[in-house]
């Protein structure tokens, strides 16, 4: 094993305030099984799942109730046993706040779990059945952008990085994780890694807490994997969780724009899908909860919690003593990244990492949106490499093609840009306008390619059929209008007899 | 004299270079009318007063027609064609009919009767069936042009609005 600093450096990127210790006080708890889950059939990237239950059916806790449709897309299973309510439209936790597809459990409370089969020895069986497994276990990445887990171990790599550096403000979860089921990670890795035929394995975590570096050498010296093992410490410098930033610390080497961390041999995944990863294999236990940070000035008692998915996050606030009197904002997620929730009825789904409730002093800014003075701290900052200032004006007057060749799709959504304007510009929502906005424009032109082509084809097959059928008419005109002479006669009686010599031969055979 | 010379020369030899240019290197098909095309919706529902897209393209460049008779492509088209072209951006013509949102034809499939007519009305192949068997829409084909509503002799044919799968976010600030 190595213990190192990584010597890299990503660049931009700003210090933040960790806050982190108002959740870690304590130990990773359990809440009370809910009444009702909800469990939307959208809550990873990619095709929705497709639901395989049917109202008043009874389920057990794990069984599979949604199947994944297509390649990119994850399983969802029943978190405990009880009887499915409906599949209706929901409130999920999603950008356009529209309401989605989810299958609603009224739990039974008796957490009656289906035939498991625990696989003691995972390390032993082919790859490829490994994949498989992780696909009907739903295993997708918890860190936040929810990439299914199998449709990531399709390429062999050299190098897999697990990735435990979390560098917003506020979560906790993945330090938590680290500090109370490091062993689980461990093996999560290793499992990965022979899924992966890599080479090599590193651990990544954030330098500023050296419990959870003790933590992880302890079980890495525990389960005797200390040689198959490397760990790393990164400055915490936000946005080091991000891949393509910890992927630049770690070895130095640049992601491709548009590309993945895959084309140059890499592979990033969370500790929690590691331990996901081990968990769904060794105890046959899919993936149907995880470590929530529920936390922020306007939570009574911050805490760390296994929350099965589909939990109201009013019952996780409730857990922890409700809401302050100061509570104004709540986000799913840190205060960078996250998603503003406008009400608590929306469930906790495997993107949930934290519930992040803000005060009023958090949420208000003392000063208004002021005009760009092109100062240049956005540039400093972003750690993708990009120029703000000059996306933001594009994308102020519209002309988003400009704004697409400054590469605003390289955009990691970071905030940092926002962060430090010192003209409080939203420019994170300028980014996500244009990337969706142009998203949403190539499929229209998709759509009106296919349709031009369709409509070529059919003139053409019209065109094609009205020739034909005036060449026919002009053919029978023709016919029509020679005269009937002996000419003809002749062509009928030549027409007779070659169709007689084409009968003999046949006839002379039967006889 | 010799300079007189020289530049007949050089202007004789260069013309005959051009003009040998202008005949091998012929673009094929017409440039202005494709830019055109690629900003019209494709929707090939003659609403404009040609049977399609491709022939009010043609009709632009070569200047029979306003840039403002495409009514799916609304006020985004019309502002577009109209910084291709350097015209001032117009109104859309009431005569052609009124900008709508995506829509999509869906066939009541119980009061169908299998007449096949909307299907030769389709501009883009978009609707399956045969003779007096049932008639539906392919969905993701569809453009909503309209086309199949008049031939439909039991009115079976209603156009509802498309529910665009990429949600984008909002316009900051407004």
């Amino acid at each position: 094993m190595i213990i190192q600093r990584a010597r890299g450096r990503f660049p931009g990127g700003v210090v933040m305030p960790h806050r982190k210790r108002l959740s870690t006080h304590g130990k990773i708890e359990s809440l009370p099984l809910p009444a009702q889950l909800i469990l939307p059939l959208s809550q990873h990237l990619g095709a929705p799942a497709k639901s395989l239950v049917e109202p008043g059916q009874q389920v057990c806790k794990g069984e599979l109730i949604a199947m994944p449709q297509g390649q990119i897309s994850a399983a969802i299973h029943a978190p405990t046993s009880g009887v499915i309510h409906n599949i209706e439209p929901r409130p999920v936790p999603q950008p356009s706040g529209q309401n989605a597809m989810s299958i609603v459990l009224d739990a039974d409370g008796h957490d009656r779990w289906r035939p498991r089969n625990p696989d003691p020895h995972p390390l032993e069986q082919p790859a490829s059945r490994m994949v498989e497994r992780l696909r009907r276990a739903g295993v997708a990445g918890l860190g936040g952008a929810v990439f299914p887990t199998h449709a990531k171990l399709a390429r062999s790599v050299e190098t897999l990085i697990i990735n435990g550096a979390e560098c917003e403000p506020y979560i906790a979860c993945d330090e938590m994780l680290i500090l109370e089921r490091a062993a689980e990670i461990i093996w999560g890795a290793m499992l990965l890694r022979h899924t992966l035929g890599a080479r090599r394995c590193i651990i990544a975590v954030e330098d500023h807490r050296a419990e959870t570096r003790k933590a992880l050498h302890q079980a890495l010296l525990d389960s005797g994997l200390d040689e198959c093992i490397d760990l790393r410490l990164v400055p915490s410098r936000y946005p080091e969780g991000g891949e393509r930033q910890l992927i630049q610390v770690l070895t130095g080497w640049e992601v491709p724009a548009q590309g993945l961390p895959q084309d140059i041999g890499l592979l990033c995944l969370n500790v929690g899908t590691a331990a996901a990863a081990w968990r769904a294999i060794r105890y046959d236990e899919p993936l149907f909860s995880r470590v929530v940070t529920v936390t922020g000035p306007g939570i009574r008692r911050p805490g760390n919690f296994q929350v099965l998915l589909g939990t109201p996050i009013k019952e996780l606030v409730a857990a922890c003593g409700g809401y302050t009197p100061q509570a104004t904002r709540l986000v799913m997620g840190g205060p960078m990244m996250g998603l503003a929730l406008p009400h608590d009825d929306h469930p906790v789904v495997k993107a949930c990492n934290c519930v992040l409730v803000l005060s009023r002093s958090d949420v208000e800014t003392m000063f208004p949106e002021m005009p760009c003075i092109r100062c240049m701290a956005c540039v400093d900052c972003c750690p993708a490499g990009l120029l703000p200032q000059q996306l933001f004006w594009h994308i102020q007057a519209d002309k988003l093609q400009r704004a697409r060749m400054l590469a605003v799709e390289d955009c990691i959504e970071c905030g940092c840009c926002a962060q430090v304007c010192p003209s409080h510009i939203p420019l994170v929502d300028y980014y996500r306008y244009a990337k969706s906005a142009l998203a949403q424009r190539d499929e229209a032109g998709r759509r009106a390619d296919a349709a031009r082509h369709r409509f070529e084809q059919r003139s053409a097959r019209v065109n094609r059929a009205e020739q034909a059928r005036t060449a026919r008419l002009q053919r029978r005109d023709a016919l029509l209008s020679t005269p009937s002479s002996g000419d003809r006669k002749a062509e009928i009686a030549a027409a007779v007899a070659r169709v007689r010599a084409q009968r003999k031969p046949v006839t002379d055979e039967k006889q | 004299m010799l300079a007189i010379v020289l530049i007949t020369g050089l202007a004789l030899l260069m013309g005959l270079g051009l003009g040998l240019a202008a005949e091998r290197l012929r673009s094929s098909g017409d440039p202005v009318a494709d830019a055109i095309e690629k900003l019209l919706p494709q929707t090939q529902c003659a609403q404009c007063g040609y049977p399609g897209c491709r022939p009010y393209a043609q009709a632009i460049a070569a200047g029979d027609a306003d840039i403002n008779q495409c009514p799916p492509g609304g006020t985004a088209a019309i502002r577009a064609l109209a910084d291709l072209l350097g015209r001032e951006p117009k109104s859309l013509n009431p005569a052609n009919g009124a900008a709508s949102g995506p829509r999509l034809a869906r066939i009541d499939e119980s009061a169908c009767i299998g007449c096949t007519l909307c299907i030769q009305a389709c501009p883009v192949d978009a609707i399956l069936g045969a003779g007096k068997r049932m008639h539906t829409v392919i969905a993701g084909e569809c453009t909503g042009c309209e086309l199949c509503l008049p031939p439909c002799p039991v009115d079976c044919i209603e156009l509802i609005p498309a529910t665009s799968e990429a949600w984008a976010y909002p316009v900051p600030g407004r």
